[in-house]
């Protein structure tokens, strides 16, 4: 799963560090993940792997780390 | 009880192309998701100038949101509504959760500007709110950290 949020990542967060440098617990805000770029990574993962985020877990913390976002779509596909 | 006001600022810049490049990649997927049908009917006029107006309205969303200051759980974006006149004035509406945590932080008044100029868009929101050491007292923050907005 992380290789597929990594590749997301790559394609969407438009930051500005290569993401095979980013650790899983790295904050991506920081890294410079825009707010806009979060919306676009949310769309993206919820094509990628046909879920849904529903406005409870649309807070920074959901899209804030490789780690998190996997413990999120953890969630969605468990439910 | 309200014993005084403060201010809070919250500010924002969006790259215009890359909600360009979010309307072409998710279509009206991204559009609903973010922008509220009244705001879609705003945004008007050639791709360029309809994408320029998205991005002020998200610049103007993510600056209400450094004012409302969340934690945890973020407002829909769609909770943060930009509502503009027939004369072109914008205001910002607030419902759901957004409303909750502007009633919560006691903000009883929010003002924006929008503006748009070349590859960025960019908004300033300003609120009155309750005085900080009511905030402070509950919840606990600095009042050093809680007199500046949040950097991002």
């Amino acid at each position: 799963m992380d290789e597929r949020i990594r590749t997301i990542l790559s394609e969407y967060g438009n930051l500005p560090v290569e993401v095979d440098k980013i650790r899983d617990d790295d904050d991506l805000y920081q890294a410079g993940m825009t707010s806009h770029a979060s919306v676009n990574v949310m769309l993206a993962l919820e094509d990628e792997f046909g879920i849904e985020f529903p406005e409870a877990m649309l807070a920074k913390g959901t899209f804030q780390s490789v780690a998190a976002i996997g413990n999120a779509l953890g969630e969605l596909i468990g439910a | 009880m309200r014993t005084g006001t403060a201010l809070r600022v919250g500010v924002d810049v969006v790259v215009i192309q890359q909600v360009a490049e979010s309307v072409d990649r998710f279509g009206d997927r991204y559009l609903e998701r973010v922008y509220t049908e009244h705001e879609l009917r705003s945004c008007t006029g050639s791709p360029a100038s309809r994408n320029a107006s998205l991005a002020a309205r998200f610049a103007a969303k993510e600056a209400t949101i450094k004012v409302l200051r969340p934690s945890g759980h973020q407002p829909d974006w769609r909770s943060v509504e930009v509502r503009r006149d027939a004369e072109g004035w914008c205001t910002m509406a607030l419902t759901g959760h957004a409303a909750a945590l502007a009633d919560d932080a006691g903000i009883g008044e929010l003002a924006v500007s929008l503006t748009h100029e070349g590859d960025v868009a960019a908004a300033v929101v300003v609120a009155l709110c309750r005085a900080e050491d009511e905030t402070i007292g509950r919840s606990g923050a600095s009042p050093v950290l809680d007199t500046f907005g949040r950097e991002d």
